[in-house]
């Protein structure tokens, strides 16, 4: 027994209403880099957070080395050994590198700091185990992968010897993700046990030695990694047969619809340009995606698209006519329809209820008002016909708070408006962030119904499998310029690595697009 | 060196080091991630406790233990009256601003009662809102210029902040509750026991920074007026300083001069502009828009100020 350096034994964790944790066992042998694998609700985090004293379990127990312990805080779980790497990284933005890392155990004189010695320490570990990072670096300046190796190191400098990563790649781009697997490995090669939570089955298959999966809060088993497929799990995770592989025909585009000109983007806190002479188009039937590691321009593309943002310079068309200077309500009635980054801020009024949210954009129109009163009937029916058709769920149909709503299901309602409205162009920013399995299948057969209904599509993500899988023609953006231009079928993601990190670039004409 | 030029040092000198106190108080706050819009409330219950504290003290005991004495008063009735703040935004997770109003108002209101039962007690029929007091032992003289103590305690406190903010555990662990919280959280901090501290250290300068404001200058107060804005003055001395005791001390003194002007303006080359005292009087509120209009784009405000810490959300 004593090669289990953890054991969580019939876990359960109750919340009003639901059971977060429903008798759930995971067993962590030293050495083994262990996946937890689940949709989200599953309860990974909650059992994590169990873990790590940030909830107490209402039942079950946890062993450490055999020995029963409680862990009643992060204090607890920092003495029993057990770190953690938050999905959101807990780091102060404006401390450096290294007084990031001390946090909390700071080495002291009569509560005067003692960074020099520390320095070295830290130095010293960072060599050991491949972990770049500049000391003296202030956190807000440094970028998103370093930032995560100091989340790392801030578990080694406490001696940890357990450590949870939640979802640690969700931020990263490829190459980053390499990274951070070697790393993992060459932890677990040096005696520490590690906890890996993820839904991304291709890590898993490439890291893991073990996989436990959760499902509704219940759990459904543990795999050797080298006995299954990711088809096994997956199924064990959903409970259902699950398509992996989008099955689309070949994109058959025809005219344009989307046309953009030398289109320049000034950001709105700074004077910097953001989105630097963009020229692209999109034709019917095609989708197009512009990729890129989050912040290089693609959110001031789209809201310059759409009339969020005022554009500096360059030109605008929509099948044919200039909507350059229209505005937000224009352009969507002329056919935009626009599913936003940010579903809580853009896309709806979260303390409105579903029906209201439905007709946004409709309000006006003589079908659900007159004389300025709006027709409260016509808005349910209407409404009531959108939740059916697309399966949008909910406490209480139409008259449900959307705020209440599960975000897949805000998610469908977003999608249900927009695609309802017939649109020329259906603009879709990143349709599946935070959304599970199940959710991401129906809205990317959504999204291809669209394009073979002769839509043009334009999709950012920055999810690289969901560029791969739904795209046609990928334009890669850096630093706000286009910088690559692809076929969906002739390049890896490997490649568009490449050219995210801006290691490669290409100059985007648009006829070449033609 | 000019009269009207000492002069000016000595105002300058007087409501910077006011400003200054209480603006570091304010930072304390910041830092530990509470808005303490009481500070202008604070300094006035630090300065009549202060001063009530003078007045009741026999005159027969030494000086230095009556000035000890009464400053220890005034600070420790700011960390009293501030405490009301700290439990309502950091325990009740009250809005920090509505709660930091109230005591504002509060406080005046507190003041007058006091006074004119105090006044009653000592002349019965008085009903003064006035204290009359001796300040003479605050007092003492460096060559022409009449400096105070609280000149010199306040460069001792400006000193220790820096340190205590920037070179301790102490300070690291407060700047990270005003910072990220939930950081702080997850490496084993008690936010609530530092943010306690934080508005506690800020009630504290408050208060000595209210008594620091009348008793060098006059020797009787109204205190229907309280102490006349300066504790909001204060707060966009802070801004202005970017949180940073360094700055804040810069900060301090530029406001300062043009509070001085006012005291100055008939006896030097001022007077050929025959503007009216009104003036003069507006200038640092003006001065303070137009510096905030500029810095408050990209200011160093700490990110979690303002924002009750809830433990279970993250």
């Amino acid at each position: 027994m004593a090669d289990y350096v953890i054991e969580m034994l019939g876990i359960s964790k109750f919340f009003p209403g639901i059971k977060a944790n429903d008798n759930i066992t995971l067993q962590l042998k030293r050495g083994e880099i262990h996946a937890l694998l689940g949709e989200n609700g599953a309860g990974k985090s909650t059992l994590m957070s169990v873990l790590f004293g940030l909830y107490q379990p209402d039942e079950g127990v946890i062993k450490k080395d055999g020995k029963v312990v409680k862990i009643n805080n992060p204090n607890d779980a920092n003495d029993l050994k057990i770190g953690m790497v938050h999905q959101h990284f807990k780091l102060v933005e404006c401390y450096t590198v290294l007084e990031n890392i001390i946090l909390g155990v700071e080495p002291n004189t009569a509560g005067f700091l003692k960074l020099s010695e520390t320095r070295e320490k830290i130095i010293n570990l960072s060599n050991k185990y491949g972990l770049k990072i500049d000391p003296d670096a202030v956190v807000e300046n440094i970028t998103v992968g370093m930032q995560q190796r100091v989340e790392i190191l801030k578990m080694l400098y406490r001696d940890n010897d357990i450590l949870i990563f939640d979802e640690p790649t969700a931020v990263l781009t490829p190459q980053e993700i390499d990274e951070l697997m070697l790393i993992m490995k060459k932890l677990a090669s040096e005696g520490k046990s590690i906890l890996f939570i993820s839904h991304k089955l291709s890590e898993i298959m490439s890291v893991a030695n073990r996989c436990s999966v959760l499902r509704k809060g219940k759990y459904i088993g543990t795999v050797d990694i080298k006995d299954t497929t990711p088809e096994d799990l997956s199924t064990m995770m959903v409970g259902r047969k699950v398509n992996l592989q989008l099955e689309k025909k070949e994109a058959a585009p025809s005219e344009t619809v989307l046309d953009v000109d030398n289109l320049t983007v000034s950001s709105s806190s700074s004077k910097k340009d953001v989105v630097k002479d963009v020229s692209f188009n999109v034709r019917r039937g095609e989708i197009v995606c512009i990729a890129g590691i989050e912040g290089n321009g693609q959110t001031e593309l789209v809201q310059a698209i759409t009339g969020l943002m005022k554009h500096k310079n360059g030109t605008i068309k929509l099948c044919g006519n200039d909507i350059t200077n229209d505005s937000i309500r224009e352009r969507s009635k002329k056919g935009i329809s626009h599913i936003p980054e940010d579903r809580h801020k853009h896309g709806l009024v979260l303390d409105y209820n579903l029906a209201q949210n439905m007709v946004l954009q409709k309000y006006r129109e003589p079908e659900f008002q007159k004389f300025g009163f709006i027709k409260f009937d016509a808005i349910k029916k209407y409404a009531q016909r959108l939740i059916k058709q697309f399966d949008v769920r909910s406490g209480q149909g139409v008259d449900t708070i959307v705020r209440s709503m599960s975000g897949g299901n805000q998610q469908k309602a977003i999608i249900a408006r927009e695609i309802d409205k017939d649109p020329e162009l259906l603009i879709a920013v990143q349709p599946t962030r935070g959304l599970d399995v199940g959710a991401i299948e129906y809205i990317h057969k959504a999204i291809i119904e669209q394009r073979d209904a002769g839509k043009a599509v334009l999709l950012v993500s920055l999810e690289l499998d969901e560029v791969m899988n739904l795209s046609d023609r990928i334009l890669v953006m850096y630093e706000g310029e286009l910088v690559g231009e692809f076929k969906s079928s002739e390049v890896t993601t490997e490649q568009l690595g490449l050219f995210m990190t801006g290691a490669k670039k290409d100059k985007v004409s648009k006829e070449a697009t033609k | 060196m000019s009269a009207g030029l000492l002069i000016l040092i000595k105002f300058t000198l007087l409501s910077g080091i006011v400003l200054m106190y209480v603006a570091l108080g304010g930072c304390f706050s910041e830092h530990s991630g509470v808005i303490n819009i009481a500070l202008e409330g604070v300094m006035v219950i630090g300065a009549l406790f202060g001063i009530l504290t003078l007045c009741v003290l026999p005159k027969s005991l030494p000086g230095f233990l009556i000035v000890t004495i009464s400053i220890f008063v005034a600070m420790l009735s700011g960390i009293i009256y501030s405490s009301l703040l700290a439990f309502a935004s950091i325990n009740l997770k009250a809005d920090q601003t509505i709660g930091g109003t109230a005591l504002n108002i509060l406080a005046t209101a507190i003041a007058l009662v006091v006074v004119k039962r105090y006044n009653n007690v000592i002349n019965p029929g008085s009903q003064s809102p006035k204290l009359t007091y001796d300040n003479s032992l605050f007092l003492f003289k460096v060559g022409p210029l009449t400096l105070n103590v609280f000149i010199v305690l306040g460069l001792i406190l400006l000193i220790a902040s820096y340190l205590v903010l920037y070179k301790t555990k102490f300070g690291l662990h407060l700047r990270a509750c005003g910072e990220h919280p939930q950081a702080a959280d997850s490496v084993g901090i008690n936010v609530y026991k530092m943010r306690w501290a934080g508005v506690l250290i800020s009630g504290g300068l408050a208060g000595i920074g209210g008594m620091a404001y009348i008793v060098p200058s006059v020797q009787i107060w109204n205190f229907e007026v309280g102490v006349g804005g300066m504790g909001f003055l204060a707060l966009a001395v802070m801004i202005f300083g970017k949180w940073h005791p360094g700055y804040i001390f810069l900060g301090s003194l530029f406001f300062a001069i043009f509070k001085s002007l006012a005291n100055i303006y008939d006896s030097t080359f001022l007077a050929n502009f025959h503007l009216t005292k009104e003036i003069y009087n507006m200038m640092p509120f003006i001065a303070s828009l137009i510096v905030l209009m500029f810095t408050s784009k990209n200011s160093k405000a700490p990110k979690a100020e303002g924002i009750p810490y809830d433990k279970g959300m993250r």
